[in-house]
């Protein structure tokens, strides 16, 4: 019998070997992945309640779409998660590479450096979270006292004005997340061979021309790997942003994860907040495609 | 060997037997977790000893107490068999079949609910509103009241600036136009070395907090949700030049008589802030005040009144009624439970722990306005409570309310009017959505 099994298996062709090996994790990933998927696309045409489950569920076509896509919250939301991404990934772009570049020399405490500013990315974010509402209180706040110590804006509020809201949760992220951008880029900095920059100095470049020609392109495809993470991340950012401001003041922070979340799990409009996710899915899945396009030209050249 | 093994297999029956005697004899009550929480855990130890029945606790923060509990709910959970769920949920609760329809025990056991104060059956225990369909037995009556500091009132050069500025006393506001004269004396002013500020009031936007404080000034205001002889009828009623003036106040308190960073506060926030002394006055729930009694033994630092009326006299309901789970496998303990906790003692005992009976015979003895001093507050407050929607709809209905008031009052977008506005244009959407309208 064992042989006889043996013996077929020896007949396979590679390529039913493959199939055979790559059929659990295939399943595995339907059950998981696409089957949800498609069932939530399925439930964004319907009425659906997921805790009125007596009621008669109704196809209503692409009615929740054009409900979304025509209100105006929705588009507010949007704009709202669109600066507060642009805002974080700039910020960890520049600081990212410069502390990179900064810590890419050889010093004295250099490792110590390296992890000491690697630690807030080791935090939860919902911890991170809840100590800045502390951080940022207006009476005893380390932040507040900081900013006054370098010139007295007087009581300011960052959590409580809608003005300021938005750049807390800038704030707070970047200074989560810029040792990521940073680490990757130290990695690409490192991976630079030395003979480029011995023959760069044999033809009389500067520094700066040094920096133009060798350093950047070099690691600018390890930086926009880095800043496809971080966007794919801030676009769902959801934990950090609800213990600081749950959304607030007003909806001044209420990025679309947050919205969605209320949508789906405390209003329990599940057909409607399937449609908003799958919206959400189809734009993070174009700018992540075009992004991945765009960063692969870069590394070709 | 053979012994060996005999006394392995006997000793794994025992065990099995013993752990299934101790699960089947045990229930598990859900509550939020708060001081009053404790002093249920203190009383139930007497239904332990009488009935040998175990009573496990799961205490779930404010702030996601909601949550917790509805998706529990939604999900058909069997965690909990009995629960002590927030007024609002009792639509749903009953609607959805989540709670366990108490009429005909009731019945059987004798538990009438006329022993109980006809504002908490009303508002903890039945749906339709004023039906005699009771999923919840009152459990902890509530309501929003407020705490000052009796100490500073007392003293007699601020009473005397007070009064030469406005022409009355310091002393317990009349009315919310009273309560902004003495909230916005005490803003700034330095008191024994240190900045204090007006009041400490409910802004808290991601569950259900500023909607429980505007809600104080609107009710004050005589503000209704909807036209009383037509129901789901809320233009001109919800948006009322009145219920106008009373948001407009109401964010007029936030600006001139809050502590600065005070944005995003409810419960634990109001405590914080009045237990370190920034603040003259706290808005809070009756439940906390056995707590901020308990440290001013003699009375003199803080004096508690109920919710000041301005054009009618109205405060905002708290408080839960205590309901059996239907997915529960031990109802018949979870009602076991109930029928004790019914008792005239035992809530007599609830009341001396900290709790807040709602029992006629704990609120009508001779003793009770004087058992503590804010005992005479709450009997008024529990005459005039108004709550929020009930409706099953009620959590649909309150995220518009807690943005778009946040959103004003907070943020400074938009006017009052535009607000309740926006409010009754979701909530229109909400009732047409669950066929109301």
């Amino acid at each position: 019998m064992k042989n006889k099994i043996i013996h077929k298996a020896k007949g396979l062709s590679d390529r039913a070997v493959a199939w055979i090996f790559i059929t659990p994790t295939l399943l595995l990933l339907l059950a998981i992945n696409i089957y949800p998927l498609i069932y939530a696309i399925s439930m964004s045409f319907t009425n659906f309640y997921a805790n009125k489950l007596g009621r008669e569920i109704k196809w209503v076509g692409l009615k929740n779409y054009a409900k979304i896509l025509g209100k105006e919250a929705i588009w507010e939301r949007m704009q709202i998660t669109a600066s507060f991404m642009f805002w974080t990934l700039l910020l960890q772009a520049i600081i990212g590479l410069s502390l990179a570049l900064l810590l890419n020399k050889k010093f004295k405490g250099n490792e110590l450096l390296t992890t000491l500013i690697v630690l807030p990315m080791m935090l939860s974010p919902a911890v991170v979270g809840v100590f800045w509402t502390y951080l940022y209180n207006p009476q005893v706040g380390l932040f507040n006292y900081i900013v006054n110590f370098f010139y007295d804006f007087g009581s300011f509020d960052m959590i409580g004005s809608s003005t300021l809201a938005p750049w807390a949760i800038v704030i707070v992220d970047t200074w989560m997340w810029t040792p990521f951008t940073m680490l990757i880029c130290l990695a690409g900095l490192r991976s630079i061979p030395n003979y480029l920059y011995e023959a760069a100095e044999v033809d009389r470049a500067n520094r700066l021309q040094q920096f133009i020609y060798i350093t950047l392109p070099s690691v600018l495809p390890f930086l926009l790997l880095a800043l496809l993470f971080r966007g794919i991340e801030n676009f769902k950012m959801f934990d950090m942003v609800v213990e600081l401001t749950s959304g607030g003041p007003g909806s001044a922070t209420e990025l679309a994860s947050i919205q969605l979340k209320r949508e789906a799990f405390e209003k329990w409009k599940t057909g409607y907040s399937s449609a908003y996710a799958v919206i959400l899915f189809v734009t993070i899945f174009g700018f992540g495609n075009v992004y991945v396009k765009v960063m692969n030209k870069i590394k070709d050249r | 060997m053979r012994n060996k093994l005999a006394i392995l297999v006997s000793s794994i029956v025992f065990a099995l037997s013993t752990t299934h005697a101790v699960k089947s004899e045990s229930i598990t009550l859900g509550w939020a977790a708060w001081d009053p929480a404790n002093a249920l855990v203190e009383l139930s130890k007497d239904f332990t000893a009488q009935t040998g029945i175990e009573v496990n606790f799961e205490f779930v923060p404010w702030p996601n107490f909601a949550d917790r509990m509805l998706n529990e709910l939604n999900n058909k959970g069997k965690t909990f068999d009995l629960l002590i769920g927030d007024s609002q949920w009792i639509g749903g609760g009953a609607t959805y079949g989540h709670y366990v329809k108490l009429n005909d025990f009731f019945d059987k056991e004798g538990i009438s609910m006329n022993d109980f104060s006809d504002a908490t059956v009303y508002a903890y225990s039945t749906w339709p509103k004023g039906s005699e369909n009771y999923y919840a037995l009152p459990a902890m009556g509530d309501a929003l009241a407020w705490a000052y500091r009796k100490d500073w009132f007392d003293r007699p050069e601020l009473n005397s600036e007070f009064k030469a500025k406005h022409g009355y006393n310091l002393g317990v506001p009349e009315n919310w136009d009273q309560l902004y004269d003495m909230c916005t004396f005490f803003q700034g002013r330095e008191i024994d070395g240190q900045v204090r500020y007006g009041a400490a009031i409910n802004t808290e936007r991601g569950s259900e907090g500023i909607t429980m404080g505007v809600t104080a000034a609107m009710y004050a205001w005589g503000m209704q949700y909807e036209n009383p002889s037509k129901p789901y009828d809320m233009e001109g009623y919800f948006n009322a030049p009145n219920v106008v003036e009373a948001l407009e106040f109401y964010k007029k308190m936030y600006e001139d008589c809050a502590p600065p960073g005070h944005s995003d506060a409810y419960m634990v926030a109001n405590l914080d802030a009045y237990k370190s002394g920034q603040v003259a006055f706290q808005m809070n729930w009756y439940a906390f005040w056995p707590g901020v009694s308990k440290e001013d033994a003699d009375g003199r630092v803080t004096g508690f009144f109920a919710n000041p009326s301005q054009k009618v006299s109205a405060a905002t309901l708290g408080g839960q009624g205590i309901s059996v789970v239907n997915y529960s496998d031990k109802k018949d303990l979870a009602l076991q439970y109930i029928k004790w906790f019914a008792q005239p003692d035992v809530q007599q005992k609830w009341w001396d722990l900290g709790g807040y009976s709602c029992h006629k015979d704990v609120l009508g003895s001779p003793d009770f306005v004087n058992s503590a001093v804010y005992a005479q507050g709450f009997l008024d407050s529990m005459g005039i409570v108004k709550d929020f929607w009930q409706e099953p709809t009620f959590v649909e209905l309150m995220l518009p309310m807690q943005e778009h008031v946040h959103d004003y009052v907070v943020n400074g977008k938009g006017s009052a009017k535009e607000a309740l506005d926006k409010i009754i244009e979701e909530w229109v959407e909400v009732f047409e959505a669950d066929g109301k309208l």
